[in-house]
């Protein structure tokens, strides 16, 4: 049970003058229950990524396979892989449009044909999930915070519980409180529920506390693929293509520089708190 | 899926076409749209593909790039023929059932058709190689003399400019929104057409309000950089005829007195 991407190209405006590869022979396999990261700068590909893992987008070379079957095959359903495959956009709030609250997270359960009780249930643990009160559910979407508005778009899509949750730059434009409520939340419903989430981010800071393997992306190709702490060894590579790792990770690369034993590999606050006063000891 | 209307963008490439200055390519395609209009026989829409043959071929523009334009006015076309076709009286060629077609109803419909493609390539080519800026630029210099009149030639050129502009960036909109609800379940495609015009609503809340919120945004922008109209503004590049301008100018009148010719000999 994962998603594999088979030698996936993806090539814009094929033809003209404005021709241009967003992806270049992509090879993943995400297997289930996964806490990804998926890096890049802007214009790296990771948007144009993600949306073919939900077969919104087809590739102009190679194949996706979800679960084992080939997702653009003449008989595979694509609106049950759009339900399976949950995709948060970037600006999420944007997709708002009902009277109230609680209706626009209705909507996307009610596409998948169920029943009456069975949407409003569904809608009722996802508006709990994400933490929003009571007392917005029946207020008009945009009447809310940016924050609120968010996580009532978010909300949409995990109200059709999806097996892979994709979320394309959750935190964008929020302050640090908000950034931080969102991040906690998804780690929390990972937890909870064991589904597989993508995590689009051009933020190591934000991914590194959480994620169990980081994907970078640069110019349409993946440049690094593995767990966190090794992907932040090649902060220079990194910072080569506008990326760079967390902060810490420099602070503790400084410290040993200078003559504390300190673990470099270290790229969490919590960490390098422990490292420290442990260097400190001594 | 909607980056096949070409209508009203631009395609960035060198030419002598896109370096040509915006009142020659204005006044060019107006002129050629009366041109269409005047002819009235065969040799002159053979002019006219050629000309416009020629402005394509000149202007680097790929022809398949226009010709996808051409899908979004099938339906039109199509009417257009079926209405020619069987509705014009005359002398009677093929008749079945209640219908009849005619010699005058087949040349009609053949003039027809052609003349709406060559309408909407015309004006394709000059939106393809005109940058909405050099575009209003234009008008609002062949415009001037109205202002004697109280006309607000300013204000209406950067009305233009500003909906010429936002038509590619309310498509891509358009596009992410559409996406966006496709992803939450959104059935864009099936079921009758009450159905159909329902499940625009998901797409076109979030669409207007986007469009309410960049209009306040750019008048934001606008205001914040002391927008006040025409008056008394100065442009950083005044258009000046060149060379080139007068002898595409030339051209064109060649071109129409060529077409008036075909018109008086042939007729």
């Amino acid at each position: 049970m994962s998603i594999i991407l088979d030698h996936v190209n993806h090539i814009y405006e094929a033809g003209t003058a404005m021709e241009f590869a967003a992806l270049k022979d992509i090879n993943l396999m995400i297997p289930d229950g996964q806490f990804i990261g998926l890096i890049g700068h802007t214009g790296s590909g990771k948007s144009t990524l993600v949306q073919h893992l939900n077969g919104l987008l087809v590739p102009t070379g190679g194949n996706i396979y979800y679960n084992g079957a080939d997702i653009h095959d003449n008989d595979y359903n694509k609106k049950e892989l759009h339900s399976k495959v949950g995709l948060v956009f970037q600006y999420p709030e944007h997709q708002l449009f009902e009277i109230d609250v609680f209706s626009d997270v209705c909507f996307g359960p009610k596409n998948l044909g169920l029943s009456k009780k069975e949407v409003e249930l569904r809608a009722y643990a996802a508006l709990k999930q994400v933490g929003l009160e009571d007392e917005y559910f029946y207020q008009s979407p945009f009447d809310l915070s940016g924050g609120q508005k968010r996580r009532v778009a978010i909300a949409g899509v995990l109200a059709m519980q999806p097996e892979v949750l994709i979320l394309d730059e959750p935190t964008a434009g929020l302050d640090p409180k908000g950034r931080d409520e969102i991040l906690d939340r998804i780690a929390g419903l990972r937890e909870e529920t064991g589904m597989t989430v993508i995590l689009v981010s051009h933020s190591m800071e934000d991914v590194a506390k959480y994620v169990d393997r980081i994907i970078v992306m640069n110019k349409g190709q993946v440049m690094l693929d593995n767990e966190p702490r090794e992907v932040f060894r090649y902060y220079r590579e990194l910072e080569e293509v506008g990326l760079a790792a967390p902060q810490v990770t420099y602070i503790m690369q400084e410290l040993k520089r200078n003559g504390f034993d300190v673990d470099t590999d270290i790229i969490t606050i919590e960490e390098a708190r422990k490292a420290i006063l442990d260097a400190l000891k001594i | 899926m909607l980056r096949d209307i070409t209508l009203g963008q631009y395609y960035q490439t060198d030419s002598i076409i896109h370096r040509l200055d915006p009142r020659v390519k204005l006044v060019t395609t107006v002129c050629y749209i009366i041109s269409l209009f005047v002819v009235d026989n065969i040799v002159g829409y053979i002019l006219a593909g050629l000309f416009l043959a020629l402005v394509i071929k000149l202007s680097k523009v790929p022809v398949k790039f226009m010709v996808r334009g051409m899908k979004s006015i099938l339906f039109l076309l199509i009417i257009a023929l079926i209405f020619n076709l069987f509705l014009t009286p005359g002398e009677v060629v093929v008749s079945f059932w209640k219908l009849q077609i005619t010699k005058e109803g087949i040349r009609q419909a053949v003039f027809m058709a052609v003349r709406l493609v060559f309408l909407l390539m015309g004006s394709s080519v000059m939106t393809l190689t005109t940058t909405p800026n050099q575009l209003t630029d234009g008008m609002e210099k062949l415009l001037g003399p109205l202002r004697v009149l109280k006309v607000p030639v300013h204000e209406i050129a950067m009305m233009m400019s500003i909906a010429l502009r936002f038509i590619p960036i309310l498509l891509e909109e358009t596009d992410k929104i559409m996406k966006a609800q496709m992803a939450r379940g959104a059935d864009f495609e099936s079921g009758n057409l009450i159905k159909k015009a329902k499940s625009l609503v998901p797409l076109l809340v979030p669409l207007f309000i986007s469009a309410f919120r960049r209009a306040n945004d750019l008048a934001m922008a606008m205001e914040s950089r002391c927008y006040r109209g025409g008056e008394h503004r100065t442009k950083m590049k005044p258009l000046i005829y060149k060379m080139r301008d007068r002898l595409a100018y030339g051209a064109v009148l060649c071109y129409l007195v060529l077409c008036v010719v075909c018109g008086k000999i042939l007729w």
